[in-house]
């Protein structure tokens, strides 16, 4: 059987099978040691070193000027590492095209990055528009994608400024969906929002992290955002180093060191979190109070 | 009351002369406008992504300002081994004029572009010429045409200096009415002018409105005003 499938991937023309391997979805990242030095001489990220499993959600928290963003930056080209490879499907970013390379990533900024003078339509059109997708049908498919993202049809004509915080992120995650990308990078796409707005975001985030099975590189400084959405939490402490790796599970019942103790809020008995059994197979993390406080792994 | 009937005598009389000259003015106005708005923009452009070249780059539209007209049209021949009474001379000096206008408008627009929209369409994938087309340059257009209203006025008031080497413009109308010291004939000459710089700047702000219909802040007069008094400060 395995020599069958072998001897198959033999026959294929090369280009034919890069993309049944990108069909079938790799899309793995990874760090080979990565550093990045600024010319004022500081380090940003010193010798990082992380595999970004494929289809799987994984969330950089640490706090500001841990290197998060800069990190993120490194998978997309908009920060060249000083050494080190950032690799996906193990082919090194540095040798692809960096236009191309970013159409193919869809990216959530910070603050939402919308185009002001763009209705919301366009927006979400942006990138397909780019790649050549006649208007009309970017245009049908940049409704269906609002749908997706839960927002009304009705706000397709506005201008980014003319919707609330939240729905401007949503708008924002829906431009990165536009190309149908298999890899997603958020960077702090929920810290402008309040709580409850930011809790459904969080939750809109895993509905459609079922649906679409994307290899989705997350940033916050939330520790409770991060295991709410998270398959693999990487808290990172200055430059970018690694304090702990692991599920939230595992990062919860056994925190490495008092830095990640205090990071994730255990040791001030704030809060003890326990993991309880939801419906459809979802293990829910309740606080003391009984109140829900994220979710953890798949769906299935 | 005789002079008013007697100006719109001469005007009826004359009405050929003064449409072909407001015509020709306004063609003749069209040109510098439109070359010195292209040549500002790829200078202020470059003023702001190379930030090296900015100081020189302004600086160099400051000079440019500061030629007198008289001499620069008297100068002009020789440096384009044109004829004295050649057009292209006027073209020439009042794009340079439009072009010492608007250097520091452009750049001051590239400028202002706010950074988030830059930084995320590069993120998206937008290429330096996708960019700029569809990024930078409408971010840029409330303040650039703001900046194309002063130059429109502007330009279309210089024209006239033509006529002192014969082009066939409104100023005709004020260099002969002077002679003739008939007054009424620079009076219809300026409203003449003053008639094509309102049409260009009517469709100046129709075509902001047509173009950036985000932006709802063009109106008809506080546009150039604002413009004009930062300018001076
Ligand atoms: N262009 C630059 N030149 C010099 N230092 C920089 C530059 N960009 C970032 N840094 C530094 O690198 C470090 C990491 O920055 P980064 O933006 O990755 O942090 P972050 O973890 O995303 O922080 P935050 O949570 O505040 O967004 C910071 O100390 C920052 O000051
Ligand atoms: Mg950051």
């Amino acid at each position: 059987m395995a020599f069958l499938l072998e001897l198959t991937l033999y026959l294929l023309p090369t280009s034919r099978f890069a993309r049944l391997a990108r069909k079938v979805g790799a899309d793995m990242i990874e760090f080979q040691n990565v550093t990045k030095r600024f010319p004022d001489g500081s380090f940003a990220v010193k010798d990082f070193s992380l595999v970004v499993p494929s289809r799987k959600v994984t969330v950089f928290v640490g706090s500001s000027g841990a290197g998060k963003t800069t990190l993120l930056r490194m998978i997309n080209r908009m920060v060249n590492p000083t050494s080190g490879k950032v690799l996906i499907d193990g082919e090194d970013v540095a040798e692809l095209d960096p236009v191309a390379l970013r159409r193919k990533i869809g990216y959530v900024l910070q603050a939402t990055g919308l185009l002001p003078h763009r209705r919301i339509i366009d927006n979400v059109s942006s990138v397909p528009r780019l790649n050549g997708v006649p208007k009309k049908k970017a245009r049908e498919d940049a409704l269906t994608l609002l749908d997706t993202v839960g927002l009304d049809r009705s706000l397709a004509d506005r201008y980014p400024d003319q919707l609330s915080g939240g729905q401007q992120q949503r708008v924002g995650v829906a431009r990165a969906l536009a190309s149908d990308p298999n890899i997603m990078l958020m960077d702090e796409p929920f810290g402008a929002v309040d709580p409850i707005v930011r809790l459904e975001l969080q939750e809109e985030i895993n509905r459609l992290q079922r649906e679409l099975h994307k290899t989705m590189v997350f940033v916050t400084h939330n520790i409770d955002e991060a295991f709410a959405i998270a398959d693999q939490v990487v808290i990172l402490k200055s430059g970018g180093e690694i304090a702990q790796v692991g599920t939230p599970e595992e990062i919860l019942s056994k925190p490495v060191d008092d830095f990640v103790s205090t990071f994730i809020g255990a040791d001030k008995g704030k809060r003890t979190l326990h993991l309880k059994q939801g419906e459809d197979g979802v293990t829910v993390i309740v606080d003391d109070e009984g109140r829900p406080a994220g979710i953890l792994g798949d769906a299935e | 009351m005789q002079n008013e009937e007697f100006w719109m005598s001469w005007l009826f009389e004359n009405f050929d002369l003064v449409a072909s000259l407001t015509l020709n003015h306004a063609a003749l106005s069209f040109t510098p406008i439109f070359l010195g708005f292209v040549i500002a923009l790829v200078l202020g452009w470059t003023a702001n992504r190379w930030l090296l070249f900015r100081s020189w780059i302004i600086a160099g539209g400051s000079i440019l300002y500061t030629i007198p007209s008289l001499p620069l049209f008297v100068i002009l021949p020789y440096l384009l081994g044109t004829r004295i009474t050649d057009e292209r001379n006027i073209i020439v000096a009042l794009t340079i004029y439009a072009l010492a206008i608007l250097i520091r408008t452009v750049a001051d627009a590239f400028a202002a572009v706010p950074t988030d929209a830059i930084e995320a369409s590069r993120a998206i994938g937008y290429s330096s010429w996708n960019r700029f087309w569809h990024v930078e340059f409408p971010l840029a257009g409330p303040v650039l045409l703001a900046g194309l209203r002063v130059v429109s006025a502007s330009t279309i008031a210089l024209v006239s200096v033509g006529a002192i080497i014969g082009s066939a413009n409104l100023g005709y109308l004020f260099t002969n009415g002077k002679q003739r010291d008939f007054l009424d004939m620079i009076l219809i000459g300026i409203g003449a002018s003053f008639l094509i710089a309102l049409v260009f700047d009517i469709v100046l702000v129709l075509l902001g409105r047509v173009l950036m219909p985000w932006n709802k802040r063009t109106s008809l007069i506080t546009n150039g005003r604002r413009i004009l008094s930062t300018k001076g400060a």
